[in-house]
């Protein structure tokens, strides 16, 4: 399969059945180096499950996948390295210290110690945490915790950065904080693949794609999406093609 | 960083931080020891006998002083009347009550003989049946050495020794089976806990997304317990042997590498236990109901396998346990070497083979 250069990730007819279940009926898509791509959908509409073979957790029954120019079938390991994840349960471990998790995940990664060390030094500042480094993350509030998953998530300059429900449980102020850091990121030339509940987030995206039964019903950036399903946001326009 | 190695320090950390894991893994093989060697004792020692003697006459007095010369019984006093004996054992005063009948030394040179009556509490029938037997014991000893004095050309002596164990020991018992059940328990409980967590909370996936291999992952979470479980083991057996001079007459070497057969068993089957559970809780009780039970029960440790009904004694052979307590009182009792212990060896190896097998595959599916 060729991949134009400026395609992260390049999906045709994917296709994921579970049993006689059709969880992903044929998509395809494309996603474009540094954009923020919404991936939205309603509860069990499949969303998980692309965004799990997408990330190498799962196989997919057929279709032509690449990611980050590598194909999931056999190449899931060059994959591994150059994605980050963040899922929809928080994802860091509560009884180490935020300096402990950061250096794990840095390790797990293979960076180097001198350029871990600099790089927690940067983020712990950039967040304002610098004062709590040796604090167990169960003791910090939740919105920190979500700024300083995705944060860990991005450590190690992965070329997309996947992110499931990211801000589940989170009060708008920090919520609108987390889109600026995901903004911030596809400036340092990250791509966002990110899936979300709430519509008024997907407005943040370049371009949203809305999952319907297994299949994307609709795919443009938000402003034509509007246009035309003739909305006023995309609330409605993922109301109207749910409902039809 | 090897990030393998980084890995296993983060388990470390879970552990060290954990109270209520560091209470079970440390806390636990100690109280255990403490629990079955001084509460939880196969020996009699000090049980309260009562004696109503209807003859007092010299043969029935000496064999009261045998009886309490003997370390094993206590006087709990002289009874007159038969109805005595109800009071007694209802007070809870006397497990036993001897009974010599009137005219005893008498009878003791007829050809018929003079009796003796043995009355036990067999509401607590375990030590009913212990306290018989030892006061059998005592008395039979001490009539026999009557009997050698007179030189009867037909008697028979009847020596017996106990090999291995000759003071009968319970310690030598509870020992090797104490080894089976705690390495089980924190082995195949903490590991299957401890996996099921990171798939509670999210970690897994996390983990799973990134450049670690999942055979890394899942040694990275075990290797800790195997260290942990291995200081357990030779702490059990420093115990036993300090504390209740539990032997270990064979190679110490080879206990160890059977140890290390026996933990690489039970961590995989954690592992395998880990696939198919979703939470901590679910994972314990399987833990708990699926391994402890069975292993405390079936494996030969408190109840002997030859005297269960059949079908349990099919069930008996798959578990590990029984085998190792087999190796395990082979080695540090018999001191036998590999060439007594390759059949069971052999067992628990290819056990470990499939569980491993086993735990892969559902792994994989898990991964589908």
């Amino acid at each position: 399969m060729t991949t134009a250069p400026e395609h992260i990730i390049e999906v045709k007819e994917m296709v994921k059945k579970f049993g006689s279940f059709v969880a992903n009926d044929r998509l395809t898509f494309h996603v474009e180096r540094g954009e923020i791509f919404g991936f939205l959908g309603a509860n069990g509409a499949g969303k998980t499950t692309a965004i799990r073979i997408l990330c190498g957790l799962s196989y997919p029954t057929s279709g032509e996948i690449m990611v980050a120019g590598h194909n999931v079938y056999n190449e899931r390991e060059k994959i591994k390295r150059k994605i980050g994840y963040m899922s929809q349960k928080f994802s860091l471990y509560e009884d180490l210290t935020l300096s402990e998790n950061i250096r794990l995940y840095a390790g797990i990664y293979r960076l180097g110690r001198r350029e871990i060390s600099s790089r927690e030094q940067q983020l712990l500042k950039r967040l304002d945490l610098s004062h709590i480094r040796n604090k167990l993350i169960r003791d910090i509030p939740l919105g920190w915790k979500q700024k300083l998953a995705f944060s860990v998530a991005i450590f190690h300059k992965p070329a997309i950065v996947f992110l499931d429900e990211p801000t589940g449980g989170v009060d708008p102020i920090t919520r609108r904080q987390f889109w600026e850091m995901i903004h911030d990121a596809t400036l340092e030339g990250i791509t966002a693949f990110v899936t979300t509940h709430y519509m008024d987030e997907a407005e943040y995206c370049d371009r949203v794609s809305i999952m319907v039964d297994g299949r994307i019903e609709a795919l443009d950036t938000p402003a034509s999406l509007k246009q035309q399903y003739e909305s006023k946001n995309m609330k409605e326009v993922f109301l109207k093609l749910a409902r039809s | 960083m090897n990030r393998f190695l980084g890995f296993v320090k983060k388990e470390f950390q879970h552990i060290f931080r954990d109270v209520r894991t560091l209470v079970i893994l440390f806390g636990l093989p100690i109280v255990m020891i403490v629990l079955f060697g001084y509460v939880v004792t196969t020996e009699i020692r000090d049980v309260e006998v009562g004696i109503w003697d209807r003859s007092m006459d010299q043969a029935s007095i000496r064999a009261t002083q045998k009886i309490f010369s003997s370390g094993y019984f206590v006087p709990a006093g002289y009874l007159e009347r038969e109805e005595e004996i109800g009071e007694l054992f209802r007070s809870g005063r006397a497990k036993v009550v001897v009974v010599f009948e009137a005219g005893f030394q008498k009878h003791l040179q007829t050809e018929k003989g003079a009796a003796i009556k043995l009355i036990t509490d067999a509401s607590d029938a375990n030590s009913a049946q212990l306290a018989q037997t030892y006061l059998q014991g005592v008395l039979m000893n001490y009539f026999q050495s009557l009997n050698q004095n007179i030189n009867v050309p037909w008697s028979v002596n009847l020596h017996s020794r106990m090999f291995y164990n000759e003071e009968m020991k319970g310690a030598y018992m509870f020992v090797p089976g104490l080894m089976a059940l705690i390495l089980m328990l924190i082995c195949a409980l903490m590991t299957s806990v401890t996996i099921t967590r990171e798939k509670e909370f999210g970690t897994m996936e996390l983990l799973l997304a990134s450049p670690l291999k999942p055979r890394e992952i899942i040694l990275g979470k075990v290797t800790p317990y195997v260290l942990l479980s291995f200081v357990n083991a030779m702490t059990i057996v420093v115990l036993g042997n300090l504390v209740f001079h539990v032997p270990v007459v064979g190679s110490i070497w080879l206990l160890m590498l059977e140890c290390m057969l026996y933990i690489t068993l039970a961590l995989s089957l954690g592992v395998l236990i880990s696939t198919s559970a979703k939470t901590q809780q679910v994972a314990m009780v399987m833990s708990l109901l699926g391994l402890m039970l069975p292993t405390i029960l079936l494996s030969g440790f408190i109840f002997p396998i030859d005297n269960m009904p059949k079908v349990l004694q099919w069930f008996s052979a798959i578990m590990p346990a029984r085998w190792f307590i087999v190796i395990v009182k082979n080695i540090m009792l018999k001191g036998t070497g590999f060439a007594f212990i390759w059949k069971e060896t052999l067992i628990l190896l290819g056990m470990t083979l499939f569980f491993i097998l086993a735990a892969v595959k559902r792994f994989k599916i898990r991964l589908q």
